[in-house]
């Protein structure tokens, strides 16, 4: 079933490409209707999935590549556990979403469509690979799509920004790929079941320089001061069905690395270095939010933002322990569907008003108000207000690590209170205010597309956030057996 | 063993040999340029189906008192230098129907291959020094066959330095008779095996001067001078044929006579020329990779590329001898892989740069418009290059990095941390191409596409890269049943 997942989009993506040229506005249907078959399976395995069983479900395994010698045996190993699941159904969901919010596109319409759904069949890979070369593979081929999606569909400086995208993705995987030769040497297999069963002891190089080799990697692409400025340009230049994807699945890449391969094969030196990490949290969801608050340009606004609430999921992680964790895991699909919702929101604002600067909107709430409600609501959900999918997560969190780091703990409690104040000024400043002759004529969100994708995430956001039980009982089932591990570390 | 028995060991070279007499005959009686393409290929079909006759009837085993052998290292290039050298002379007749030199330019492939093929199984220095020079001569004349400006100062560069690596790999390997007293290889790792630290100092003289010798066909730096001037200034179907096969040929002597010769891991020398490959193959992916930023041609680009490539290779040489299981059949596979990628970028630049009559990266502009096939073809090659999945590139990195690591030296850890480093700068001059190609608006808007069969041999190339990027299994047995033979 899991094959079934990956294979969708990619069958999709071949059908867009080879249809011919005077039928090119059927690529939009033919993603529509994959990226749809997909969600409809991730639903199915989320629903199906069994949260008292140990371990991965829904296994498809067979050995890709056979080489006789020790330690270069890679196998092809889908399964999902209680952390991975949510992420798929996440995946399932916003690559539907960025379809729909996507049937405006002019340019190019064939190999946009195919692009995106490359990118989603290349993101499943990494949510459920069993195996760290697989993972790998993956992970690289998440970049070409993505490199393409930005530089051609983009605007801005979108050349500069979709290199500067690759340059840092691959420089942080090449470490990480390292990192993985040298466990894999060591433990004699790639299975991440096996090493997380028989974390090593030893290795040619110290385990620390290791963990930090994997760990660059996923911070890069979490990201996390100082090395997220990679993510400010992305997003900005990025077509809004990509920037959905970019914060909503992409990001939570490295959150998903972090926790299913760094932590539970290394957990010693993930406890040595706990307090490194929540200060790279502490600092990073100030950092971010500050830069936040300064922004006039309403994408870079959301970007940064999530620059601030992936510090959040680093927290969790540092705190060590189960609570953290699943505040973590809760983190990273709260925020997906929230910034997929705000970015979704920016590109239908874009889409009317040609501007992203946020001094010369006002008044917008008189010519749209459904946008401008449906915005407020994800504004409301991004800084952490009760009923909605934002606040279980980050009071999971902050309940998580507080023991544990309570100086780190108060500095992102403090960016909350930030957040509250770059959410609610941006929406005052853009949509209240005297409404001004120059936006008399803007319509609302009238297309059909435009209003499912905004009515499905607002769906998850509400369900989640007033029944969170939905998610966490899954989620808890996935931490329990890393937190086990990582807190034997100790 | 009988006069024909030993032929027999050779067969597949000499057809090749023959073929080429064969085409230079056949240029005085018949003027039509056609046939001449038809024998050249008749003849490479020859040296395959020879080949592929000892492989199943298990001819194996030395002949010619022992300078040359049959097995399945030998086997294993020569199919891939045949093929390759098949792909080049599909590609290559538009251009070489044009000239007056046609003849002598599909004659000249013909021995250069047939004697890279005798190279492959070569067993004794001897036959190696000659079989490497018959290779490198017709190739100096093939770089300067265009008779042009350009193709002079390539030919006689490349014939200079040529020279000089030639005299160098001489002395090495007089070094080598000196101490071990015989010129064949098997002797040579025996006298290793047994000798005492004494030796030392002279043998490492003498494998240092022959890897210098042999650094000039691999394209290592500090040997690697020639190569972005003869890459660009030697046509294009030359410098595909030098890219592929001649290197293909000059890293099999290489892994033959050093694994075979000086042993990997465990003899008293192998850290000695395992740290010394390792600083050619770091000095190699560094200064390849730099060079190749700042290119806007796309022939020295490649040329500069093909000198980090080779640094992939080099970690694999190193690996190897620091004694690593998987690292011998990593290099076989990277080679192969490298060869197909290699000659699917270069046949699609040779079609391309026919009808753009340019080699600037600038005037690719478009491509993906105005030729669909190329275009593709070009962006799977260049994907597999950068060492993307699902490409054959991919598989063969991760093949050789996982060798190094696998011998359990933690500087060669450090190597393959300096080896993906570089992939990653690699990245930005690929991607750059590859973005000229998909994204730039076209130049001009007339389309085209490339003879036939010039589109068979592009396709099977940028074929054989996805579908061993995607399985790779059978090419990763065969090459280590190749690399098995030697130790």
């Amino acid at each position: 079933m899991l094959t079934l997942f990956l294979l969708l989009p990619l069958a999709g993506a071949v059908l867009a490409l080879i249809l011919p040229k005077e039928r090119e506005q059927d690529a939009k249907w033919i993603a529509l209707v994959f990226s749809g078959l997909a969600f409809a399976v991730s639903i199915l395995v989320f629903v199906r999935f069994d949260p008292s069983v140990e371990g991965y479900q829904f296994v498809d395994r067979f050995e890709w590549i056979r080489a006789g010698d020790a330690g270069f045996s890679v196998q092809y190993a889908l399964g999902v556990d209680g952390l991975s699941a949510p992420l798929v159904l996440l995946l399932g969901l916003l690559s539907v979403v960025s379809v729909l919010i996507s049937f405006g596109v002019e340019l190019r319409v064939k190999e946009y469509f195919a692009w995106l759904l490359l990118l989603e069949t290349a993101v499943a890979g990494v949510f459920m690979s069993l195996d760290l070369i697989q993972f790998f593979v993956f992970w690289e081929l998440e970049l070409l799509p993505m490199y393409l999606l930005i530089s051609i569909w983009g605007s801005g400086r979108k050349e500069y920004s979709a290199m500067k995208f690759l340059l840092y993705t691959i420089t942080g995987s090449a470490f990480m790929l390292v990192g993985f030769l040298v466990l894999g040497l060591q433990a004699g297999t790639f299975d991440i079941a096996q090493l997380t069963a028989n974390p090593p002891d030893d290795a040619l190089v110290p385990l620390a320089v290791i963990f930090w080799a994997i760990m660059l990697a996923f911070l890069v692409k979490l990201p996390v001061f100082p090395v997220h400025t990679w993510l400010p340009d992305a997003h900005t230049d990025a077509p809004t069905a990509v920037s959905v994807m970019l914060a909503g699945v992409l990001l939570k890449m490295g959150g998903y690395g972090i926790l299913r391969i760094a932590l539970p094969i290394l957990p010693e030196q993930a406890q040595d270095f706990r307090v490194v990490l929540a200060a790279l949290a502490g600092f990073s969801v100030i950092y971010g939010a500050v830069i936040t608050l300064r922004q006039q340009d309403l994408k870079r606004l959301v970007a940064y933002s999530s620059v601030s609430h992936m510090g959040y999921v680093l927290l969790g992680v540092s705190a060590m322990g189960a609570v953290g964790f699943s505040g973590a895991a809760l983190q990273m699909f709260t925020h997906g569907t929230i910034t997929g919702l705000l970015f979704v929101m920016v590109g239908l604002i874009y889409d009317r008003t040609h501007t992203r600067e946020i001094g010369e909107m006002s008044g917008l709430i008189h010519r749209m108000p459904l946008i401008g409600t449906v915005m407020l609501l994800a504004g409301l959900a991004s800084l952490g207000l009760p009923g909605m999918s934002g606040f279980v997560a980050e009071l999971t969190t902050f309940l998580g690590t507080f023991d544990a780091h309570p100086a780190a703990t108060i500095a992102a409690i403090f960016g909350v209170v930030l957040s509250a104040g770059y959410i609610l000024w941006m929406v005052e400043r853009i949509f209240h205010g005297p409404p001004t002759e120059r936006w008399a004529h803007l319509p609302d969100a009238t297309a059909w597309w435009e209003r499912t994708a905004m009515g499905a995430l607002v769906l998850f956001i509400l369900a989640i956030g007033i029944y969170p039980a939905l998610i966490t009982e899954a989620v808890e089932s996935g931490i329990a057996p890393i937190a086990a591990i990582v807190e034997a570390g100790a | 063993m009988s006069a024909t028995e030993h032929l027999h060991h050779i067969g597949p070279a000499l057809v090749l040999l023959i073929g080429s007499g064969v085409v230079f005959s056949a240029d005085l009686v018949t003027p039509r340029r056609a046939s001449l393409w038809g024998l050249t290929l008749v003849a490479l079909v020859g040296g395959f189906l020879y080949a592929l006759w000892h492989a199943t009837s298990g001819t194996s085993g030395e002949a010619l008192s022992g300078a040359v052998v049959v097995d399945e290292f030998g086997l294993f290039f020569a199919f891939v230098i045949i093929i390759a050298t098949f792909a080049v002379v599909v590609a290559s007749r538009d251009w070489a129907d044009g000239r007056e030199q046609a003849a002598e330019f599909y004659a000249l492939i013909l021995v250069s291959a047939g004697s890279m093929v005798l190279l492959a199984q070569s067993n004794d220095l001897i036959t190696i020094f000659v079989a490497l020079e018959t290779t490198s001569i017709a190739q100096f004349v093939l770089a300067g066959i265009a008779r042009d400006n350009r193709g002079a100062e390539a030919s006689l560069k490349y014939l200079l330095t040529g020279a000089v690596s030639a005299a160098i790999l001489l002395y090495g390997f007089a070094f080598l008779f000196g101490i071990a007293g015989t010129t064949s290889l098997a002797g040579i790792a025996d006298f290793v095996g047994t000798a005492d630290e004494g030796t030392r100092l002279p043998l490492m003289l003498g494998f240092v001067l022959v890897a210098a010798g042999f650094g000039f066909k691999m394209a290592l730096v500090p040997f690697h001078g020639w190569v972005p001037d003869v890459y660009q200034g030697a046509p294009t179907p030359v410098v595909s044929f030098l890219s592929v096969a001649s290197k293909a040929a000059g890293f099999a002597i290489v892994l033959r006579v050093f694994y075979t010769g000086l042993g990997g891991g465990g003899t008293f020398i192998s850290d000695d020329w395992a740290v010394m490959f390792g600083v050619l193959a770091a000095a190699s992916m560094v200064f390849g990779n730099a060079g190749a930023l700042l290119q806007t041609d796309v022939k020295r680009l490649l040329g500069y590329s093909s000198i980090a490539q080779a640094g992939n290779i080099g970690i694999g040489l190193a690996a190897v001898a620091a004694g690593s299981t998987i690292g011998p059949a990593g290099v076989l596979f990277f080679i192969g892989t490298y060869v197909a990628t290699n000659l699917g970028a270069f046949i699609a630049v040779i079609a391309a740069s026919q009808r753009l009559g340019s080699d600037e990266i600038a005037d690719y502009a478009g491509l993906i418009r105005r030729s669909p096939l190329i275009a593709v073809i070009l962006i799977v090659c260049l994907l597999s290059l950068t060492g993307i999945p699902p490409t054959a590139g991919f598989i063969a990195k991760l093949y050789i990095f996982n060798g190094a690591i696998q011998a359990g030296e933690t500087w060669l850890v450090g190597l393959v941390a300096v080896g993906v480093v570089n992939t990653g700068v690699s990245a930005y001059y690929y991607l750059r191409w590859m973005r000229t190609i998909v994204m730039d608006e076209p130049l001009e808007a007339w389309t085209f596409r490339p003879a036939v069969a010039t589109q068979g041999v592009m396709m099977a190339a940028g074929l054989a890269v996805l579908v061993i990027g995607l399985m790779p299994t059978p090419l990763i047995s065969a090459a280590q049943r190749a690399a098995a033979v030697l130790q």
